[in-house]
This record gives C-alpha cells, sequence and structure tokens, in this order.
C-alpha cells in the first residue's frame, strides 16, 4: 500500500536528518543530485533580467513577497510605536526621541505624529501588505504554476506591475521623510482632511505623494490583475477545465475581477480630490468654515461623494485582501487533511456569490452619513447577506477537516487559525452590518477589532499559511519547523490577546483615532487594559521578528528539498523540477485529467491531476 | 515568451493580449462609471450650472467616428499586404486623433471664452466634471495615438518584415472602443445627464 511505504519511508527520513528537528513528510519519490538541472532556458541571463528586470513570474512573485514583507515590518512597527502611546501615554521613552527625531520631543509621541502613524500603518498594511503582498506574491507564483503555463499572459506587464509597485513604495517612504510629515488624515484620506492643505501638517506634501503613491499603486494592481485573469482563462494546460481548478485560482481570480472593477473608481475618486487640492474645483469641498481662515470659497462640493467612489473600491478591497487567503486555506486543509475539499462547487459558488456582493454593500461604512435611513436598510439586507456564503465557506472547511487525516505542518496551522479568525471577526460583522446597532459602534474601538480580526490578521494568516506551504517550491529548502510553531502559537494567542478585549472597549462607546484616552473620566478603566494590550502587540510583533530571521536564513541555509512533492499534493506545481526555470517545465507542460482533490480516494492517498482516470476508478 | 503563448493557446482561443485588453477596457468603462454616475449624484444637487456644450463637440465627435473608419480600411489594407495603402490609413487615423485632442481643447476654450470656469475657486461643478471625465477621455485618445505612432515606425521598417495583425487588431479594438466611449459621453452630456 502507498501509504504505507510513504511512512516507511518517512521514518527513514527523519533518521537520517537526526540533527534537524523538521517533521518530515515525503512522498516515497526521493529525488536527488538532479537539483540543478531543472533549468529549461539556458540562455544567458545576466543579474538584471534574472534578479531586477526579471520577467519570470516566479521571481515576481518573490519580489512582490519581499517588498510586502519590508512594508509588513515597517507598518508592523508604525503600530507597536503608536501602541506605545496608547498603552502609556504618561511615560517618557528618550529613545523615541533618538529614533523619531522631532515627532517624539523628550520621548512622546506628538499628536501629529501619531495621526502619521495611524494613517501609514492603515495605507501600507491594506494596499502594499495584504493587496500587493498577499495576492501580487501568490497570483504571481501559483497562477501559472497551478494551471500549467509557462509564464503570464504578458510577462512583461507582469514585470511592470511589479515596478509600478516599487515606485509607489518609494513614493510612499519617501513621505515620511518630508518636512511636514506623512498624510494624517485616516487611511481612507476623507476630504476635507485629505481636500486642504492647510488642514495638518501631513495634509501638503505628505499628501500630495500619498497620492502619487496610490495612483501609482492603482496601476500596479490594474497590470496585475488583467493578467492574472488573462492567464487563468486563456492559458490553462490541456485538459484544466474551469471546474478542474484549484480553489487558489478561483479564488484569486475573483481577487483579480474584484480589482480590476474597482481600482478604477478609486482611480476616478482620487483624480476629483486631485483638482480639488490643487486646480481650486469644487467637487468635494464647499463654503465649509474653517477655523482661522473663514469659509472657502468652494461652492456646492460634497464630501459624501467621494466616500461613495472611496468605499465603492473600499468594501471590495476587503475581499480582495481576503480570497486569496480563503483560496490559499482551501488548498492547504485540503492537502493536510488528505481529504477532498468539501463542496468543491459550494466553494467556488460562495466565492463568486461574494464577488457580487462585495459591489453592493460599500454604504454599510457610511450609515452614519446622513444616508436616507430607507437606502440604509437595503444595504444592511445586502450586508448580512455575506454571512451566507461566507457561512457555507466556513461550514466546507470545518467538514474538510472533519474526520480528516490531519497533518498539522506549520502551513496547515496557519490555514486553521485563518479559519479561527474568520470566524471570530466574522460574527461582530453581523453586528456592524445593522445599521442601528452601527449608530453605537461605528467609529468605536469595536470596528477596529472586527476589521483587524477578520480581514488584517485572518489574511496575514492565510499570507503565512501560503508561505510556509510554498516555501519549499519557491526556494527549495524548507523553513526551521520549531521557529515556525513558535511563531504561529505566539501569534494566534497574541492576536486574540490583543483584539479581543477592544470588542469591549468599543462597546463601552471608547472612539477609535484618538491620541490619548488617559484624559476621559470614562476610558479610566480601560487604562489597563490598554497597557495589557500594547503590551501584547509588541511581543507578537517580536514573534514577527523571529518568522523573518527564520524565512531569511532558510533561503540560504534551511534544509533542503529532496522530494519533488513534499506535501503529497495534487495540483501541478509540485510536478515542476526542485528549482523550475524560465517556463516551469523542462519538456512538455503535462496535461491534467482530474480536479486536484482526489485525497484518500479508492484507498490511495493522493493522486496527482496528472494521473490518467483508471478504468475501474470510482467517481468522486 | 512567445513559444509558450503558441504553445498552450489552440487556435479557436482568443490571443491572450487581445483578452487582455478586453479585461482593460472594462476597467476603463468602470473608472468613466464611476465619474458619469458622481456627475448625475451632483447635478441633482443645488447650485449647479447649466450652460451649451460648445458646438465643437459636433465636429469632434465626427472626427473620431470618421477615424474609426479610417483605422478599418487600415486593418483591411495590412492583411490584403497593401502596405501603401495601409500606411495611408494609420497615418490619416493619427492625423484624425490629434485633430480631435484639439478640438477638445478648443471645446475647453470655447467654454473658457464664454466665463465658463473650467477650474480655479470661481468654477462650476458641472463645468469642472465636463473638463475632467472629457480631459481624462483625451488622454486615453493620446494612449491611442502614440500606439498608432508606433505601428506607423513600424509599418515604415524595411529590414525587419512582421506579417503578424495582433497589434494592429489591438490599436483597432482599442480605437474603436475610445470612439464608443465619446459617443457615450456626448450621448450622456446632451441628454442624460
Amino acid at each position: 500500500m502507498t501509504r504505507a511505504g510513504g511512512v516507511i519511508a518517512d521514518n527513514r527520513t527523519i533518521k537520517d536528518q537526526s540533527m534537524s528537528n523538521e517533521a518530515v513528510i515525503h512522498s516515497p519519490v526521493e529525488v536527488a543530485a538532479h537539483d540543478e538541472h531543472g533549468e529549461h532556458h539556458h540562455h544567458h541571463e545576466t543579474f538584471i533580467t534574472k534578479y531586477v528586470f526579471s520577467q519570470d513570474h516566479k521571481m515576481i512573485a518573490k519580489q512582490f513577497l519581499i517588498t510586502g514583507m519590508f512594508w509588513a515590518v515597517l507598518g508592523g512597527l508604525m503600530s507597536v510605536l503608536f501602541r506605545l502611546q496608547l498603552g502609556y501615554p504618561d511615560a517618557s521613552f528618550p529613545w523615541l526621541e533618538t529614533i523619531l527625531g522631532k515627532w517624539a520631543p523628550g520621548g512622546h509621541i506628538t499628536p501629529a505624529a501619531y495621526y502619521a502613524l495611524v494613517t501609514t500603518h492603515g495605507t501600507v498594511l491594506v494596499f502594499f501588505v495584504l493587496t500587493a503582498g498577499l495576492s501580487g506574491t501568490f497570483a504571481n507564483f501559483l497562477i501559472p504554476l497551478q494551471v500549467g503555463a509557462r509564464d503570464m499572459a504578458s510577462p512583461f506587464l507582469n514585470m511592470l506591475s511589479y515596478w509600478f509597485f516599487f515606485t509607489a513604495s518609494i513614493v510612499m517612504l519617501s513621505s515620511i521623510f518630508v518636512e511636514t510629515g506623512p498624510f494624517s488624515g485616516g487611511w481612507t484620506a476623507y476630504p476635507p482632511l485629505s481636500a486642504l492643505g492647510d488642514a495638518s501638517p501631513g495634509s501638503q506634501t505628505g499628501m500630495d505623494l500619498w497620492l502619487i503613491s496610490m495612483a501609482l499603486f492603482v496601476v500596479s494592481s490594474l497590470l496585475g490583475g488583467l493578467n492574472y485573469i488573462a492567464t487563468i482563462l486563456n492559458m490553462r494546460t490541456k485538459g484544466m477545465s474551469m471546474t478542474r481548478l484549484p480553489l487558489t485560482i478561483w479564488a484569486l481570480f475573483f481577487t483579480a475581477v474584484l480589482g480590476v472593477l474597482s481600482f478604477p473608481v478609486l482611480f476616478s475618486g482620487f483624480i476629483l480630490l486631485i483638482f480639488d487640492r490643487n486646480f481650486g474645483t469644487s467637487f468635494y469641498l464647499s463654503d465649509i468654515f474653517v477655523n482661522g481662515v473663514g469659509a472657502l470659497p468652494n461652492e456646492g462640493g460634497s464630501a459624501i461623494l467621494y466616500q461613495h467612489l472611496f468605499w465603492f473600491l473600499g468594501h471590495p478591497e476587503v475581499y480582495i485582501i481576503l480570497l486569496p487567503a480563503m483560496g490559499m486555506a482551501s488548498e492547504i486543509l485540503s492537502v493536510n487533511s488528505r481529504k477532498p475539499i468539501f463542496g468543491y462547487m459550494a466553494m467556488i459558488g460562495s466565492l463568486f456569490a461574494i464577488a457580487i456582493l462585495a459591489f453592493l454593500v460599500w454604504a454599510h461604512h457610511m450609515f452614519v452619513t446622513g444616508l436616507n435611513p430607507f437606502l440604509g436598510s437595503i444595504f444592511v439586507l445586502l450586508t448580512l447577506l455575506i454571512a451566507v456564503p461566507s457561512a457555507i465557506k466556513v461550514f466546507n472547511w470545518l467538514t474538510t477537516l472533519w474526520r480528516g487525516n490531519i497533518r498539522f505542518t506549520p502551513g496547515m496551522m496557519f490555514a486553521i487559525g485563518f479559519v479561527s479568525l474568520f470566524i471570530s471577526g466574522g460574527l461582530t460583522g453581523i453586528w456592524l452590518g445593522n445599521s442601528a446597532l452601527d449608530i453605537h459602534l461605528h467609529d468605536t474601538y469595536f470596528v477596529i477589532a472586527h476589521f483587524h480580526i477578520v480581514m488584517g490578521v485572518s489574511s496575514m494568516f492565510g499570507m503565512f499559511a501560503g508561505i510556509y506551504h510554498w516555501f519549499p517550491k519557491m526556494y527549495g529548502r524548507y523553513l526551521n519547523n520549531t521557529v515556525s510553531y513558535i511563531h504561529f502559537w505566539i501569534t494566534i494567542a497574541g492576536a486574540y490577546m490583543i483584539f479581543w478585549p477592544m470588542h469591549y472597549e468599543g462597546l463601552a462607546g471608547m472612539p477609535r483615532r484618538y491620541f490619548d484616552y488617559s484624559n476621559w473620566e470614562s476610558f479610566k478603566n480601560f487604562v489597563e487594559l490598554n497597557r495589557f494590550i500594547s503590551t501584547v502587540a509588541m511581543i507578537v510583533f517580536a514573534a514577527q521578528i523571529l518568522f523573518l530571521i527564520n524565512f531569511f536564513y532558510s533561503i540560504f541555509k534551511g534544509r533542503k528539498v529532496t522530494s519533488l512533492n513534499p506535501w503529497g499534493a495534487n495540483t501541478l506545481e509540485w510536478t515542476t523540477p526542485l528549482r523550475p526555470g524560465h517556463g516551469n517545465w523542462p519538456g512538455e507542460i503535462p496535461e491534467v485529467h482530474r480536479w486536484p482533490y482526489d485525497y484518500g480516494k479508492d484507498g490511495t492517498e493522493f493522486i496527482p491531476q496528472t494521473t490518467p482516470v483508471g478504468a475501474d476508478e470510482s467517481h468522486h | 515568451m512567445m513559444t509558450a503563448l503558441q504553445e498552450s493557446s489552440e487556435p479557436k482561443r482568443i490571443h491572450p493580449h487581445k483578452f487582455t485588453l478586453w479585461v482593460a477596457l472594462g476597467s476603463i468603462v468602470m473608472m468613466f462609471a464611476a465619474l458619469t454616475s458622481a456627475y448625475i449624484v451632483k447635478k441633482n444637487q443645488s447650485s449647479w450650472l447649466e450652460f451649451d456644450l460648445p458646438r465643437i463637440f459636433w465636429y469632434s465627435t465626427f472626427t473620431i467616428l470618421l477615424s474609426s473608419v479610417t483605422i478599418h480600411l487600415a486593418l483591411k489594407a495590412f492583411k490584403a499586404r497593401e502596405m501603401s495603402r495601409y500606411r495611408l490609413f494609420i497615418t490619416t487615423t493619427a492625423i484624425l486623433g490629434v485633430l480631435f485632442i484639439l478640438m477638445q481643447w478648443w471645446g475647453f476654450r470655447d467654454l473658457e471664452s464664454r466665463h465658463i470656469a473650467l477650474t480655479g475657486p470661481k468654477s462650476n461643478s458641472a463645468a469642472s466634471f465636463l473638463f475632467v471625465i472629457t480631459g481624462l477621455h483625451m488622454v486615453h485618445v493620446l494612449g491611442g495615438v502614440i500606439a498608432l505612432l508606433v505601428i506607423f515606425v513600424r509599418a515604415y521598417r524595411v529590414r525587419v518584415k512582421n506579417y503578424s495583425s495582433l497589434p494592429i487588431e489591438l490599436v483597432g479594438t482599442y480605437w474603436h472602443f475610445v470612439d464608443a466611449l465619446w459617443i457615450y459621453l456626448f450621448i450622456f452630456y446632451n441628454w442624460i445627464g
């Protein structure tokens, strides 16, 4: 029996590597010494064309990943800094002045710096880490490998997509260093704070740079998205029908569709904002009275119009962040439960339903803007409808795990963590989706807790799951398992300890975006709790450093992958050589004969997609 | 990676680049849908200035319609390998495109001469919207002209002969699209918005 054979091979491998602490799950086929011969194209590649202006989707994926990780560290560090202010508003940290200079005179972060940190943290985490870093990495890496293509539909546009993102990063980074600081009006950049240069120091050059950076970023996502869609629909290998696609690909497909249809709307909103800022138009600005200036000369503008345009992207953006994590979790849960994914078609259907509903719920971010209550009630209904496909997905993940032969690899741990966080955060979405409850909860810490759990941390978990699962394919080496488990447990426990208490703060009415809560009688009882949250945040951040060390160390020094298919997975990426060259497969692209979830079928542990259907095989 | 493209796409399938272009057009549609729906929302609010469209927009509409005909003829000529006719038609198309952009610009000048400010503190968002939306469309036409220039230069290259009609088909599709987009905007300004 294959299963038994596999186990014996496993034991042997563990013995051989007694110095290593990794749990080894190997398929019986060992590949040795053929490491570097998988290169398909032997044309000369210089350092520049291979590592910098590469058109290989795998290299572009790594570029997105590393850039995303850079921003994750920076954005995470920012959150530690402002959590320091929230947890210890009266304490002085002289080292802060050393690194932040005039932003923290006497070791106290200034209110302006606090708002700059919060704004940049939000922008960077939402767009640069969880959009570019997540779908940029995995769409690039997995789409050609899993659909069976040599590269993207247009490798050149794909390269441009990264370099637009890179330029956007440089512009955003430089905004941190300008005299007046980066934009500080919140990541949503609502006018008038974003439209009036005099609104705050950050609304000057910082906001100009923010807009330039975001415009470049939109171009990057569009170029990427076009390619992902065209590749999935046009470049699938022989036999790879749409219903034989792994769920990762389906999720990345809907992600790209959402991005391609919603980012242009944000772009339109930004163009009008640029005109209001720089050319004196009145799209968003009206004759509002500004303290010290008097009434503005503008007439008839509506700040609410911006909110509509922003949230028409803003809500699909939530799913742009979440769907790749859902797709990867589906794949990883199935592979490591050694069971077919439960309800494959229902998974696709629910992704489709979420993608449609994503465009029809944006006004639930605007319940308290004076929106017509009747209109509000329609948006309540549409918002709560999302619970249906979300519940289908959760049910299917749990039933996939149910009685599975579960292997708790680090990737699997993070995938399960993703499901846990998605449930916890999703439930509070039902509260917030009610316009009546939202009157109380709007702009409180309840919202912070909700969106961080359901979209921020859970997508982060999806990203980690993806990194842990596909690291062997990306770099040909394994991550260290012990460090991975430590990373997982600190992160999941810490995530709940940071964000769970915020629900109570929010229910008590504690508003978000305040610099210092200790002056309010009503929030004095949260002083200790805030300190607790801040302390945990620092510990969790330290655990991410541990992950970074593990990541970069393992790229160069990690244990080498010796088996083509270390997780015993069915999908096509594991049929490529250990270190696939540009073109992915040295010979013909393999033909696909079945769906990717034949685990435990007819007593066989797993049947790769490339295996022809046997005559006596049962239907799945 | 052209080998890769040919390998994995069967003859019946749409070329990936063509498909990518269609998705990109969908994306552009969303951008203009956002702007024109913002226009409708704003129009129903107070302080909306009503004014007559510049008359030259009628002529520019005719110009861009004509350019669609010429690029269609260019593609036909290329497929028939009548290269001199092909060069003539893409040159005409490019000139008509530039003429269109200039006419739109004259339209803006016309509004300003009637003291309808497009930008600045005295502007009304009705005129600003017209300026932004029409201006954005002009930028897209300009993109088409640049693409035309690229294939124009290629058409005069003596050394390298290219028999693939794909680039011209791509530019042609894009050109018809910006044409149709302007027709939509023109109808929108006149009768819907």
